[in-house]
């Protein structure tokens, strides 16, 4: 257990009867860290929160909230703040009321909740409310006084359940950013659910992607993009998805080379995690650092490709590719004119490609 | 085609300055092209309206001609009722029979009439409706919300428990309740009727609980509050409607109940059914029907009141119970 530590978890397990959630989980979680779990839905990431809330009795492990072991502790008394997809506002009180409910059950004065209060609201920017209803909220409106409900308790750690998930997209970028201010004033320990890979990249200190109630990576967003350590985090980070060519790899005197259907390409530059070692592969590029046309001719690995589908995005233009018997995605300048039918070179370099060993799928 | 169009549009365009002339001009004023326009015109008497009210005349027809005769028939005195027309209005309206149900028939040696068994009703309804309710919607809350060992096995047996004939447990009641000395008495029978209320009313409001959203009750446990805390200002503010729909439930089938009335009470505690099934069915002297009706409808007014009062809560939480369950 590392000292500055806020959050520690032993080899944590969870069944729910015969079907095992979570197994054996270890994370240590810093202070003031903002740690984003990512995965696709059924991946466990919801239910380790509720683990670390108190909300779920876990079957074996241990849980540390600031040194003290919380594993058997009600989740009042974790020192914890949640707030959820749905807002879980209390229809029939006020926001005030909601804000106050739990500094009135934790027995604190009537000046207290009201200072309390007072300063909460303020800084969410939401005293006009006060008096209202939540059906009385908009959607935003809700989250930030579910926030709210977190921030009077003056609580060690945050956790947020995928908060923004029932927001509309432009609601959900703005309070995005706020979320992000609030972590840069309050340095609080957050720990936020989402299976949004945007929100994770844009937030996180660090990400931990889980599959399978097993964490994949824990590292931080730059790190989980640029050296993802599986060929499933590889695949799940990033938009449109990296691309993926089978083939096999062979040592040679000089470095390694990879042999495709498209080709045989040297791969000099690649930092292999260990020695390079021959046999089947996964290469993997993202479509943003695929070079096309009259640049491409500057790349170590080239090949001709005809488009097949252009999808502009104002910013960007996706074209989707067929070369070497396969597809690409490749991300192209926004001004570029292209249409289906057109060839275009395309080519990247050894040190933009991701390996990955065919049958474990691990990062070589 | 393209000729008419632009014909409109400049037609359109003139309107400003010819507003009165072309206000008289009707429909042609706004530029609209000639044929159907807004809302599509119904005839009131289409096959399909026909039919439609037709049904639903009859079926009312069938419920309240009953409810005609009962009540013409109780308005009027014994000679009138002789001269046999049931359906008649009577020529002379009389309360007389209302008051003699109420306060003068005869059941056995009791000659007080109704009242007697109207207040013995209301002693049993009211406590059995306030405890039925209160232990079922806790339960029904702790089956929802706090997920305790055997909670899945205690279900099933409850709600097998809500389908067993109350005829198989009748005798084992008589035993238990002369056992606890309860037997005979009020309190007896609404121990009874709270007992049998309970499998139905858990799982009307385990259901309305597992409706709610979950996170709800996960916020109030991060915000502190215990299992009462919660039930109390969390779950009950929430659930009126489903609250309204037992009380109906209860009142009515309390208050209609005969069987329970009449075994487990004795004669100066009936119930009213059972006081009025013993005023009607009297064998001796003349069948004063008028009285009989009078009776019949002072017993059946309870329920009906209920109903009409909170009918509207009673739809909305049916609803809320059935479909979300």
């Amino acid at each position: 257990m590392t000292m500055n530590a806020s959050i520690n978890i032993k080899d944590l397990s969870l069944s729910f009867g015969a079907v095992e959630v979570i197994k054996d989980l270890n994370l240590d979680i810093g202070q003031g860290e903002f740690l984003v779990l990512l995965g696709s839905s059924g991946c466990g990431k919801s239910t380790l929160l509720n683990c670390i809330a108190g909300l779920l009795d876990v079957s074996d492990g241990q849980i540390f909230i600031q040194g003290k072991n919380v594993t058997w502790e009600e989740p009042s008394d974790r020192g914890i703040g949640m707030v959820f997809q749905s807002y879980a506002l209390y229809p029939q009180m006020t926001v005030e009321g909601n804000l106050s409910f739990g500094l009135k059950n934790a027995g604190f004065s009537k000046a207290e909740v009201a200072e309390r209060v007072a300063k909460a609201a303020r800084i969410l920017q939401i005293e006009p409310l006060l008096k209202r209803k939540p059906g009385a909220l908009s959607g935003g409106q809700r989250q930030r006084v579910a926030i709210g409900r977190a921030l009077v308790r003056d609580v060690d750690v945050f956790l947020f359940d995928e908060p923004l998930s029932n927001l509309d997209a432009k609601l959900r970028t703005d309070l995005r950013a706020e979320i992000k201010e609030l972590h840069q004033t309050l340095r609080n320990t957050m720990i936020y659910v989402t299976h949004d890979q945007i929100e994770a990249m844009t937030l996180a200190d660090r990400i931990a992607i889980m599959r399978g109630g097993k964490i994949l990576q824990l590292a931080t967003p730059k790190e989980i993009y640029n050296r993802p350590n599986c060929k499933y985090v590889a695949d799940f980070i990033g938009s449109p998805s990296m691309n993926f060519i089978e083939g096999q790899i062979a040592t040679t005197a000089t470095g390694a080379t990879f042999t495709a259907a498209a080709g045989t390409f040297p791969l000099d530059g690649y930092a292999f995690d260990g020695a390079p070692t021959a046999g089947a592969a996964w290469l993997g590029i993202r479509p943003e650092h695929i070079a096309s046309g009259a640049e491409a001719a500057s790349r170590a690995i080239r090949m001709e490709a005809t488009v097949q589908l252009v999808e502009p995005l104002g910013s960007d233009t996706l074209v989707r590719v067929a070369a070497g018997g396969q597809r690409f995605w490749v991300r192209l300048d926004g001004r570029v004119e292209i249409h289906e039918g057109d060839a275009l070179p395309i080519g990247f370099n050894p040190v933009r490609c991701n390996l990955f060993d065919k049958t474990s799928e691990a990062r070589l | 085609m393209a000729d008419l169009s632009t014909h409109l549009q400049a037609h359109a365009e003139t309107i400003p300055q010819t507003r009165p002339a072309a206000e008289a001009q009707g429909d042609r004023k706004s530029g609209f092209q000639p044929g159907p326009r807004g809302a599509k015109p119904r005839k009131s008497f289409s096959r399909r309206n026909i039919l439609l009210y037709g049904t639903l005349i009859m079926v009312s027809l069938y419920y309240l001609v009953p409810l005609w005769v009962m009540v013409m028939t109780s308005l009027k005195g014994m000679p009138e009722i002789r001269m046999g027309n049931i359906f008649a209005p009577p020529l002379e309206i009389t309360f007389e029979p209302w008051v003699k149900a109420w306060s003068e028939a005869c059941t056995g040696l009791n000659c007080d009439g109704l009242s007697r068994g109207f207040w013995n009703s209301v002693r049993i309804t009211v406590p059995s409706v306030v405890v039925s309710i209160a232990i079922a919607s806790v339960n029904g809350y702790a089956l929802a919300n706090w997920k305790f060992k055997g909670a899945d096995t205690f279900f099933t047996i409850l709600i097998f428990g809500a389908f067993i004939p109350y005829q198989v447990m009748l005798y084992p009641m008589v035993i238990l309740l002369r056992e606890i000395g309860l037997y005979g008495t009020l309190t007896g029978l609404v121990i009874v009727h709270s007992i049998f209320g309970m499998p139905i009313l858990t799982l009307l409001f385990r259901n309305y609980f597992t409706s709610l959203p979950e996170e709800l009750f996960k916020a109030a446990r991060v915000d502190g509050a215990g299992f009462w805390r919660i039930y109390v200002q969390i779950m009950l503010p929430m659930s009126l409607p489903i609250f309204v729909v037992a009380m109906i439930l209860q009142v009515t089938g309390i208050w209609n109940d005969f069987l329970f009335g009449v075994i487990y009470t004795k004669p100066d505690l009936y119930p009213m059914t059972v006081q009025l099934n013993n005023i009607v069915n009297s064998v001796q002297g003349v069948k004063e029907y008028n009285v009989n009706m009078a009776a019949t409808l002072l017993t059946g007014l309870v329920p009906l009141v209920i109903y009409l009062i909170s009918g509207k809560l009673f739809v909305r939480g049916i609803a809320a119970g059935a479909v979300k369950g």
